[in-house]
């Protein structure tokens, strides 16, 4: 569970993220909406504890980020925007050194790593040197490297990126699956149709603040809308007004 | 402390994989001793052909001076005669550059010589040849030597001492030892060990930051439950393993190079076993923290794989400066110089090959310096990656 509330961050004269809050339930499956440059991926680094919000709260499981980062990163697995492998290694040496970083001795992080391989289905690739693979397959494998340790929370940043159908698909049933366990999944995308078919919970975000969130049935209705892609455009317009 | 060791284990393993890297990073630490080998051969048997063997000239008129030939060949110079008749042809070989120097005997030579003349002797060459000088410098001191020789016969013929013309005498009292003399062409060796030592840490400590962030790695890992401290202190380790392993190559090819060099001949010694191999390691391994921690930090502040290349290549050179300070302004070692790194290993190695008796003090004082100094760019670091900006 992420519970987070007034989370403000500047980057020069750039305000990225200004007074967030929301709130990602366990079980539950809450997608980060917005335009590029929103405030995205600021609000997830924030929670994965890489960057630190100059105000606000925010808190993973009641562990608060900011003051117990360590704690939060045992809890969290994360893909983000950015999630290079080391291409020298192969995909179960990659897995493996971020399960023995979870502080899972060798062999337990063996055992670990071989039951992420077949829960992902990426058998395929486990022995081979993650040089030579396509983005689809470098995502799987950096997918798996974050779900090795089976944390609670699971923060991804535009995991769809630049994915085609067949791997798109793949990783829906894997968020899918998480759900199922009684994990709590959070992540961000920008593209609408996607975020429809996942997400119990949604937050449109769009300058840096929260435009409006709820279900999608709920957003509909408060905006008006027939569709998911006009509510997007509409509440991303009438934030762009208010400012 | 776990953490630690597996980051360390997976950078090893890492670029142990990746087989440019493992190439430039030690085959520096063979480069150095296998320049220094080649260079060092040639020095040494040019010092040993040029001052003993037999050289050839052709003498125009030789029969003219039976006795200056007989002379000339006892000092190895052996006088081809016959081999060009006159002057003019003698000249032309040297301006085509067949012949390196000739002499010519005039035709007056016994006659002057037996009124007690100055008999004329022509030495031909090339001033611009540079090759040649070192057999005209022998011809020009053999004849000095023939008519010194025989103008203090002419004076003890006249019953005049022959000291009379010779108001000085000049004695070369050379008090080097063997071992003393090599320390000149053996500074190289310090210099060498630095740069393989440096070298062999580049790869590994570029890749591990600026190849992190470039390739994307980064933020993931900073997402792992392991502090700041523990991550850069295993890249930290890997570093310094892959300095050390190099630093190990680079002295052995160098005791490998040194046994295999004629030394001896040009009357140097340097004693290279294992007890000063081992000695050398002792004293050259601190730098191995000290690189580590200046090449991780450097590399922690740049953005990209190329421009930490091109600021580690920089902060190599850092290192290499107090040597070229010493060799061209050379001090007897103090305790102030063993807290500066790589003056006072560069200090320590030449006791070494000087076969002397190394301070233990100095040694200490030497070590725990630059192990400290390491230890603060390790500091610096992590102080870095504790800050957003590594990320951005």
């Amino acid at each position: 569970m992420i519970e987070a509330e007034g989370l403000t961050k500047r980057f020069g004269d750039v305000v990225a993220m200004d007074d967030v809050g929301f709130r990602a339930d366990d079980g539950r499956v809450t997608g980060l909406v917005g335009p590029n440059g929103a405030g995205k991926s600021t609000t997830l680094r924030v929670l994965c504890t890489v960057i630190k919000a100059d105000s606000g709260q925010a808190r993973v499981d009641g562990v608060d980020v900011a003051a117990r980062p360590l704690d939060v990163r045992r809890q969290i697995g994360a893909l983000p925007h950015l999630s290079g492998l080391y291409p020298n290694l192969s995909a179960r040496e990659n897995i493996a050194y971020y399960a023995e970083m979870q502080g899972m001795p060798r062999r337990e992080a063996g055992r670990a790593t071989r039951t992420v391989i077949d829960r992902l289905g990426i058998g395929d690739l486990s022995d081979r040197r993650a040089k030579g693979f396509s983005h689809g397959q470098r995502i799987r494998v950096a997918l798996a490297r974050a779900l090795v340790h089976r944390p609670q929370t699971v923060i991804l940043d535009e995991p769809t990126n630049g994915l085609d159908v067949v791997a798109t698909r793949a990783l829906r049933d894997v968020i899918l699956d998480l759900r199922r366990d009684g994990r709590c999944v959070l992540f961000s995308s920008h593209v609408m149709q996607e975020v429809a078919m996942l997400c119990d919970e949604l937050m449109i975000i769009s300058e840096g603040r929260v435009a409006i969130s709820g279900t999608p049935d709920e957003i509909l209705r408060e905006t008006g809308c027939g569709d998911l892609e006009d509510a997007f455009v509409a509440a991303i317009s009438s934030e762009r007004k208010s400012n | 402390m776990n953490a630690t060791f597996t980051v360390a284990r997976k950078e090893v393993r890492d670029t142990l994989r990746d087989r440019r890297a493992v190439l430039s990073s030690l085959a520096g630490a063979l480069f150095g001793p296998a320049l220094f080998a080649v260079f060092m051969n040639f020095t040494v048997e040019r010092t040993i052909d040029e001052g003993e063997a037999a050289i050839e000239i052709p003498v125009v008129n030789a029969a003219g001076a039976p006795n200056l030939v007989a002379y000339l060949g006892q000092h190895l110079i052996e006088a081809k005669g016959a081999a060009f008749d006159s002057r003019e042809e003698l000249r032309a070989s040297v301006r085509r550059g067949e012949t390196e120097v000739g002499l010519v005997i005039d035709k007056q030579f016994g006659a002057a010589l037996g009124e007690g003349k100055a008999a004329r002797v022509w030495i031909v060459s090339d001033r611009a040849n540079a090759s040649a000088q070192t057999a005209v410098a022998r011809v020009r001191g053999a004849l000095r030597g023939y008519s010194s020789l025989v103008g203090m016969l002419r004076l003890q013929l006249r019953g005049v001492d022959p000291g009379v013309a010779r108001p000085l005498a000049i004695l070369n009292d050379d008090v080097s030892t063997p071992s003393g003399r090599s320390v000149l062409l053996l500074g190289a060796f310090t210099y060498f060990l630095l740069f393989a030592c440096f070298l062999g840490g580049l790869h590994v400590a570029v890749d591990s930051t600026a190849g992190e962030r470039e390739r994307g790695s980064l933020e993931p890992l900073l997402t792992l439950p392991v502090s700041r401290g523990a991550l850069v202190a295993g890249k930290f380790a890997a570093t310094a393993f892959f300095m050390a392993v190099a630093l190990i190559i680079g002295i052995a090819a160098f005791a490998v190079a040194v046994d295999y060099l004629p030394l001896a001949e040009v009357r140097m010694d340097a004693d290279l076993g294992l007890v000063e191999c081992a000695m050398a390691f002792a004293v050259l391994v601190p730098i191995a923290v000290l690189g580590a921690g200046l090449l991780n930090a450097v590399t922690a502040f740049t953005k990209s794989f190329k421009e930490a290349q091109s600021y580690s290549g920089i902060a190599m050179l850092l290192p290499t400066l107090p040597i070229l300070l010493i060799i061209l302004n050379p001090m007897q070692p103090t305790i102030p110089m063993m807290l500066v790194p790589s003056l006072s290993q560069h200090l320590l190695i030449t006791s070494i090959v000087k076969a002397e008796s190394i301070d233990p003090l100095y040694f200490a004082v030497s070590a725990a310096s630059t192990v400290a100094i390491g230890a603060l760019f390790g500091l610096l670091a992590v102080w870095r990656y504790r800050s957003e900006k590594l990320l951005v």
